[in-house]
């Protein structure tokens, strides 16, 4: 596999996740409704590391959801039907500040999904969006509030995120080329 | 695993891997159906012709309302209705349909091979509720799912089916997905209606109740199908219910986790006793709910397109 760079080891992927969760607590108060919700596959570990960080910096747990995007993708009929999984969103999001966190943020369509999923919930008060990389190549204005890399990549280049969580070895971010 | 058939025909073609990815995506649209907005976008802008050129109640009300809750736009075409009663042809009537663009085709029909049919003469997705006695794809992919749900697994399970097998879609849908992902099937009732020849598809058969039942993690009872039956391939009602009947006696010899399945309409007091059916060993009306969710699940996975699935940020 010699066209494929590690982008992020361990160690960067935690130090992104600790620094992500000091924006997120800076930017909304001690107190605030924070809630995480996480879009599979990746994003949903990433929030479950990113609860147990401010849970430390606020003193009080921070609920965590999964959120499955899938259903409500805009382009459903144009490739082979995508994977799905069950969301579980054990809190109410109405009146709550949603923390959507995914691992790679790139067209911005799983993104635009989610917001429209997230509305069949509640009416949160605001949403921000955590990613783990942006990788550029936005087709939607849409635009990350809390970013641990940015990634310049290529159209064609493949990036994907290993998870100890999800049976991986060992935690790194990979950038494949085609 | 990456779903690429436009059509849901039966299970006998049906790979262990597809059966797998029909349940798990049945998983995600269970949890819909227990939201308060219970619809999601999947098949907005689609327009499916529920076929029922049979009656039928229970699967066309699942049907029927699997669409809606994916969004799409229906029309329902059912036997009274029709103008197959005015002499056209079941090909005529499909493409008549299509020609107001119908994208799928839900087909429950008395000949068998009606649906496999369709799928050769039109463009449009065809799944198959029900073709004569041959197959009944999404009730074993519902009766599967209840089992993996409430059971953790179907290997290694010992699933007895009970009743009328030779008229039975039901069965034949069954025995084929029980038997691919590795459970062990056994089919019990009259010898009139358990032909042996079910032996080759991989089925114990037999004709003692007590023996069928005794080992059974899942006892599924099939209604005796007056509509179908020729003349009489058994003596009489009650003595079906004496020799073939679950009773409080004969459930006391079965496991004390073995659980009780029915695709309804259950006939109370004839296959089944009025208050097994209502107990907590009973997953009837699981299996109602079940189904929702995987006639959602078959209608999304067949209407991807071709190619690659999405990875996740690519």
């Amino acid at each position: 596999m010699s066209d494929s760079t590690v982008i992020l080891d361990a160690t960067a992927i935690q130090r992104a996740l600790t620094r992500i969760a000091h924006e997120i607590a800076e930017r909304n108060e001690v107190g605030t409704d924070v809630v995480l919700i996480g879009i599979p596959t990746g994003g949903d570990h990433l929030a479950q590391r990113l609860s147990k960080i401010l849970t430390g910096i606020w003193g009080q747990a921070v609920p965590v959801g999964i959120l499955d995007v899938s259903m409500h993708r805009d382009d459903l009929d144009r490739r082979a039907a995508p994977k799905v999984f069950p969301t579980v969103i054990p809190f109410d999001v109405t009146g709550k500040t949603v923390v959507l966190v995914d691992d790679v943020l790139f067209s911005g369509r799983t993104t635009r999904a989610a917001m429209d999923a997230l509305n069949d919930f509640g009416r949160p008060k605001r949403i921000q969006l955590a990613v783990l990389v942006d990788r550029g190549h936005r087709e939607l204005p849409i635009k990350a509030d809390f970013v641990g890399k940015n990634v310049p990549t290529a159209r064609e280049e493949k990036i994907s995120l290993l998870l100890v969580e999800s049976g991986a070895s060992r935690d790194e971010v990979v950038l494949k080329k085609p | 695993m990456t779903w690429n058939r436009k059509h849901l025909l039966d299970i006998e073609s049906l790979t262990v891997d597809e059966i797998t990815m029909v349940l798990d995506t049945a998983r995600a649209f269970k949890v819909v159906g227990e939201r308060a907005i219970k619809k999601v976008p999947a098949l907005r802008g689609k327009t499916v012709v529920n076929l029922f050129i049979e009656p039928s109640t229970r699967t066309r009300i699942s049907f029927e309302l699997a669409e809606q809750r994916l969004s799409a736009d229906i029309i329902n075409f059912t036997a009274e209705a029709s103008s197959l009663k005015k002499g056209e042809t079941l090909k005529d009537t499909a493409r008549n349909l299509e020609a107001l663009n119908a994208d799928f085709i839900v087909i429950r029909h008395s000949a068998s091979g009606a649906a496999h049919f369709l799928s050769r003469v039109l463009d449009a997705s065809v799944v198959n509720a029900g073709d004569g006695a041959h197959e009944h794809p999404t009730q074993a992919l519902l009766d599967t799912f209840t089992i993996r749900e409430r059971k953790g697994k179907v290997a290694g399970l010992n699933v007895t089916i009970l009743g009328d097998i030779l008229y039975s879609r039901v069965a034949r849908s069954n025995i084929w997905a029980l038997t691919k992902l590795g459970a062990r099937v056994t089919l019990c009732g009259p010898s009139t209606l358990v032909p042996k020849t079910f032996e080759r598809m991989g089925c114990r058969v037999t004709y003692e109740m007590d023996e069928a039942i005794r080992d059974a993690d899942i006892i599924n009872l099939l209604r005796i199908q007056h509509e179908r039956q020729r003349k009489t391939m058994f003596p009489s009602i009650n003595e079906y219910t004496q020799l073939f009947g679950l009773n409080k006696a004969r459930l006391a010899k079965t496991k004390p986790d073995a659980l009780i399945m029915h695709p309804g309409p259950i006939n109370r007091g004839v296959e089944i006793d009025s208050d097994i059916a209502d107990s907590g060993r009973s997953l009837i009306l699981e299996q109602v709910t079940n189904g929702l969710a995987v006639r959602m699940a078959v209608l999304f996975l067949l209407n991807g397109g071709k190619g690659p699935q999405e990875l996740a940020g690519n």
